[in-house]
């Protein structure tokens, strides 16, 4: 079991995400959930980070906050020193636009449009024209090993291959913010692996930050550190050393 | 964005083929009987359009429309007449008469007496013969589009023949249209076809027979009153406005120019009788049809792709430019959708031309047409674009 550490942390890296007490409550009156009751964390730059956690623990509420899509009721947080909740909702899609990558569990990939089309959203949503964003996904798509499927429908395409489609539409724009949601849950072994060190080398700058929610024991050991989530709260967080090993099947 | 917005409404091809149903039919349906009704109206007044070449119509007072029998007495004519700024004035005689074949059927037609001398008001086309003929003895010119289907004439009985005292003609035996010579009987007076002419199909869907005014009162029952109106030309430089108002003034009878007349004739037909509000309804079910169809189409093809906008909304999208891509599928549906419709009441209408059908598709009706088809985008799009609107973003999270 991995050891625990006093939260938050300090990193050589420097601190790219900051929460202080963020808060979180849905509904209101008797049917008010508190999803997150204060929670403390420093994601540093340059590494992979993740947040793992029982079903319900907050998880999910936590990233959606730290990239933007939700807002915190109390507390503190800045993105690379950005208060997001200082922002409109247009400068926060904004944001998004421009700083943030997602990789959805669901892939969320468009079935009408082709794979590079897919991967071309991001580039298109900040102005740049679809046969120039398409021109650069195949691109992508050719160093994710998925050279000449370009043209395919997603739906065409394997479960690891739509999440390599997933990834290459995650990472097209350059975003100094990844944010991942399982993004093994749906590959074996071998291949999750392959995904992880892809996602992990894409964290390797300063100026960079990869999040990922599992629940996939197997790839604990990829991480830099591992934030462990329970009942709204970051209760622990591991690094180095006391990371889980990886199981055989890894 | 709007290029993938395309590209995802036709991607998705059962529910925009069932989007194009929908907006299509509804089009179909609006213009279709927008066209007929519009057809149906405009051969209540086509008698009038008919006579042409005048500049006024003096009648009655109190008839509301061209068919209504409100005759005047003869006197009337010379009344006009004498109206300074009148360049000529001719009496017209318009009655339903009944009209009796060799066999012995008998129809009743839609008998017209025009001026004897200068033949005015007299048929647009003739097909067979000349105007002229109708100054020869019991001439009169028959309608060939209805009486080909209402006069026959038995097969075995030669044009111009007269049957032979005690013929008889076997009614369910072969038929034959009028033809040149025949010889019919209107209220019981002889009467001889010498041509056949092509009327605008009337709202009285009886055959027309056209014949001098003189022998047309011989037909018509014996009354005081047997003008119907007396068609007016003005003078040269004379205004018909001005004209009409000086003949109004000084017989104290009704007078207006032949688009005014048809106007009010049209406009007693559509405040008396009910058939507004048959076809009204019947635009309004296609408008709804259309609402129903379209409209839940497009909202589930919305709903199936909302997890997608959700996903354009995370990565960035502002709502603005979610809703005009929704806005975007809507219009394109709609311009489809209405193309298709509207081109197959086109190919309707041609083939209903020259047929018992009355369609007529103005201008305004595709206009009418489209705006409805606007309308029932905007209402399914507004709806779908309320979902996209309350789009959390945040939901991409949440699991399938």
């Amino acid at each position: 079991m991995a050891a625990a550490t006093s939260i938050p942390t300090a990193s050589p890296a420097g601190t790219a995400i900051r929460l202080r007490h963020v808060r979180k409550t849905f509904g209101k009156g008797e049917y008010a959930v508190q999803a997150l009751r204060g929670v403390d964390l420093d994601i540093p730059g340059g590494e992979l980070t993740m947040l793992v956690g029982p079903s319900g623990c907050g998880k999910t509420t936590l990233i959606s906050i730290l990239a933007g899509l939700l807002s915190r009721d109390a507390g503190e947080m800045s993105v690379f020193g950005q208060d997001l909740g200082t922002l409109s909702r247009d400068r926060l899609a904004a944001w998004r636009r421009e700083s943030v990558g997602f990789i959805f569990q669901q892939f969320n990939l468009v079935p009408q449009l082709s794979v590079a089309e897919n991967v071309s959203v991001p580039l298109v949503l900040k102005g740049e024209s679809v046969g120039s964003a398409v021109r650069k996904s195949n691109e992508l798509l050719a160093t994710l090993g998925l050279e000449g499927r370009g043209t395919s429908a997603p739906l065409k395409l394997s479960g690891g291959q739509q999440q390599r489609v997933a990834i290459a539409r995650a990472l097209i724009h350059d975003p100094r913010l990844l944010v991942c949601d399982e993004p093994t849950s749906a590959l074996d072994a071998e291949l999750g692996r392959r995904v992880m060190t892809l996602i992990r080398d894409r964290s390797r700058q300063p100026d960079r930050a990869v999040v990922v929610v599992t629940h996939d024991d197997r790839i604990f050991h990829l991480a830099d550190s591992i934030a462990h989530m329970n009942d709204g709260v970051v209760d622990r967080l591991s690094r180095g050393e006391h990371l889980s090993q990886p199981r055989q099947s890894l | 964005m709007f290029r993938f917005a395309i590209k995802m409404l036709f991607g998705d091809s059962a529910k925009f083929y069932g989007i194009l149903l929908g907006l299509g039919f509804a089009s179909l349906l609006i213009a279709q009987q927008a066209s007929i009704f519009v057809g149906l109206m405009s051969r209540t007044f086509a008698f009038i359009g008919e006579v042409g070449h005048v500049d006024l119509w003096v009648f009655d007072p109190t008839q509301s429309y061209v068919d209504e029998p409100k005759p005047l007495r003869t006197t009337a004519l010379e009344r006009v007449r004498g109206v300074t700024g009148v360049g000529w004035a001719a009496p017209l005689y318009k009655g339903l008469l009944v009209t009796t074949l060799p066999d012995g059927s008998r129809k009743v037609c839609d008998v017209v007496g025009i001026d004897d001398d200068t033949l005015a008001g007299g048929p647009a086309e003739i097909v067979a013969g000349s105007l002229a003929d109708l100054r020869l003895p019991d001439a009169v010119m028959v309608e060939v589009g209805s009486s080909q289907q209402q006069m026959l004439f038995p097969a075995e009985l030669a044009p111009g023949a007269v049957p032979s005292p005690g013929q008889v003609f076997d009614p369910n035996g072969p038929k034959r249209p009028v033809e040149i010579g025949d010889i019919i009987e209107i209220n019981e007076r002889r009467a001889r076809v010498v041509g056949l002419v092509k009327c605008a199909e009337t709202f009285v869907a009886a055959p027309t027979i056209y014949t001098t005014y003189s022998r047309a009162v011989t037909y018509a029952p014996p009354s005081r009153r047997v003008m119907s109106a007396v068609l007016v030309k003005a003078s040269p430089d004379v205004d018909p406005a001005t004209l009409a108002a000086r003949i109004e003034e000084e017989t104290g009878l009704k007078s207006m120019q032949p688009h005014d007349y048809s106007m009010r004739t049209l406009g007693y037909w559509m405040r008396e009788t009910g058939i507004p509000i048959n076809f009204g309804i019947a635009i309004a079910l296609g408008f709804f049809v259309g609402v129903a169809i379209a409209g839940q189409m497009f909202y589930n093809f919305t709903l199936d792709n909302l997890r997608y906008f959700g996903a354009f909304k995370a990565m960035g999208a502002s709502t603005w430019k979610l809703l005009g891509m929704v806005a975007l599928q809507a219009l394109v549906a709609g311009i489809i959708g209405l193309g298709l419709g509207l081109g197959a009441v086109s190919a309707f209408g041609l083939n209903a031309a020259g047929g018992k059908l009355a369609f007529k598709m103005l201008w305004q009706i595709p206009l009418i047409a489209a705006g409805a088809v606007l309308v029932i985008c905007i209402l399914a799009s507004v709806i779908s674009m309320w979902k996209v609107v309350r789009l959390d973003p945040a939901d991409v999270f949440k699991g399938p």
